[in-house]
């Protein structure tokens, strides 16, 4: 797999105030990764200076191995408040092409549009104004418009967090299934843990500000998740304890889970899951 | 229809009590003609058609006033409101000139403009650009930034943002600063032309009629006509705001 995002070395202080401190990572082609970390650990501002709203005081960020300087051209961002960042004036269908506008002919842009809207399940809703439409479907135009825009890479900035548990589950799924039918790269930021498990194929784990990272862990569980069993797997309650820890621990981790997954106590970590999910797809195997 | 009938309702009851009060011996004979007099000379009045051409003239001026007030006002809030530099530098001046009742630069306009409707026009251009400037501004601190944020992380450039997303955002605010400044035109319209005089115009024929022969049942006439087109100018705006920018008022809500 080739890399998608390489981060090196990324820092920003606003004055005094260091919010992220040297932070280096990388997402490969195709790969879901979730930022996960404490609340006002500067995950938000990770997430700005990636997506070129704010410069970054140290560091490089490449994408697809062009250095990045300003917004990149082919990222999309997805924010949290979907009613702030829909606009109101425009309708659904509207919202989704406004990404494209001097960028691709408007049949393209009607096409690509209509089509995203198909992917997240809403294709008979382009004529109506987001504020016709809940949350969760707000949510879900939002992310048709990111996908539409066919960004090389996916930023989220929590953006689940608004709204009720069912309408999370079922936008987790839906996020899971379009990224896998349509081979989007994406990085999430979440301050939710079990999310970040259940989403991810990689957890980054942060501290508390200013934001380093603390631990790199692979998330192994089948591509394919489901909302009951997955979160009832072994594999699954092992990571979130150990994510849980590893954030509540903040700086002082124990030096086995340090950010290295190359290292010895990594790969005995790796070995150790692998084994839980054998056990636990033998287990599943022979309730069914 | 509930809200329109009670309307009704309490207009006929003005009318009626408005007759009584002429007919009593309250007020001298003359002074406040029955609302049956004043109707009667506005049908007249109507069909003949030199008051009509009066009804035009206010009309076309206050049109013209308007218009030029929103393509001044719109732009110029938009530099304002975006640029805090330019807004620091002017503020000054305009906290001096906003305060100047537009009727005292009646004989100013009078001699830069003379007597044509040029000067009622820019007169009424003055009074009513103030409102729309700073419901733009006003609209322009309120834009969110994360709508900013949204288009610049999908490479909008800056004017084009300003065009697709403050602009449009900022339209409900402008669009009720229109409102106020219709009104204040047509006000300042109908006085210039009362005061300074003029050939033809709503003002000129109250002027008319109140002078010499004091035919107070033209000047009501007059006067009710203005308060017409005044309430009509205001209803079709108010439609237009909610057919339009329905969406202002609902921001944030779900269904």
């Amino acid at each position: 797999m080739s890399t998608m995002l390489e981060v090196t070395d990324l820092g920003h202080r606003y004055g005094d105030h260091t919010a992220i401190d040297r932070l280096s990572f990388t997402v490969a082609a195709g790969e879901l990764v979730c930022i996960v970390g404490p609340s006002g650990c500067g995950k938000s501002t990770l997430l700005r200076t990636l997506s070129g709203l704010v410069a970054s005081t140290t560091g490089h960020v490449a994408l697809h191995g062009d250095e990045v300087r300003g917004v990149p051209d082919d990222l999309a961002v997805v924010f949290q408040d979907y009613s702030r960042s829909l606009f109101p004036w425009l309708t659904v269908q509207r919202n989704v092409e406004f990404p494209l506008k001097r960028k691709v002919s408007r049949a393209e842009r009607r096409a690509r549009a209509a089509e995203a809207l198909e992917w997240v399940g809403l294709s008979g809703a382009g004529a109506k104004y987001p504020w016709q439409l809940s949350g969760g479907m707000q949510q879900r135009v939002a992310i048709a418009r990111a996908l539409a825009y066919r960004p090389a890479l996916l930023l989220m900035d929590e953006p689940f967090a608004s709204v009720d548990a069912q309408t999370r589950f079922e936008l987790e799924d839906l996020l899971l299934r379009v990224r896998r039918e349509h081979d989007t790269t994406i990085l999430l930021v979440t301050h939710d843990i079990d999310e970040s498990v259940y989403l991810g194929d990689r957890v980054l784990v942060l501290s508390k500000s200013p934001a380093t990272i603390v631990a790199n862990l692979k998330v192994d569980l089948p591509a394919e998740r489901d909302q009951i069993t997955t979160r009832e797997s072994d594999t699954f309650v092992a990571l979130r304890a150990e994510t849980a820890r590893l954030l509540h621990g903040g700086g002082t981790v124990r030096p086995r889970v340090q950010a290295d997954p190359e290292g010895v106590a990594a790969r005995f970590l790796a070995a150790e899951r692998a084994e839980q999910a054998a056990q636990a797809s033998k287990r599943h195997a022979a309730q069914n | 229809m509930r809200a329109a009938f009670r309307g009704l309702v309490g207009v006929a009851v003005l009318l009626l009590l408005w007759e009584l009060l002429s007919n009593s011996d309250l007020v001298p004979p003359g002074y406040i003609p029955p609302p049956t007099v004043i109707g009667a000379t506005l049908v007249r009045l109507l069909l003949d058609g030199v008051f009509v051409y009066d009804v035009i003239a206010s009309v076309l001026a206050w049109a013209i006033a308007l218009g030029v007030a929103i393509a001044v006002a719109v732009p110029l809030g938009l530099v304002l409101g975006s640029v805090p530099a330019v807004r620091r530098a002017t503020r000054t001046v305009v906290e001096l000139m906003r305060p100047i009742p537009s009727v005292a630069m009646i004989p100013l306009a009078i001699l830069l403009f003379g007597g044509g409707p040029e000067a009622k026009i820019v007169l009424a251009v003055y009074a009513s650009v103030w409102p729309i400037l700073f419901n733009t501004i006003y609209a322009l601190d309120e834009l969110d930034e994360q709508l900013v944020d949204t288009a610049r992380a999908f490479g909008t450039s800056k004017p084009r943002i300003m065009a697709t997303v403050a602009l449009p955002s900022a339209a409900p605010f402008v669009m009720t600063g229109i409102r106020t400044a219709a009104a204040i035109a047509l006000i300042v319209v109908v006085s210039t032309e009362l005061l300074a005089g003029a050939t033809l115009g709503l003002g000129q024929f109250i002027l008319t009629a109140s002078s010499g022969g004091g035919r107070m049942d033209l000047v009501f006439a007059g006067t009710v006509v203005a308060g017409l087109i005044g309430y009509l100018v205001n209803a079709g705006l108010e439609w237009v705001q909610r057919r339009f920018f329905a969406w202002g008022a609902r921001t944030g809500e779900t269904v």
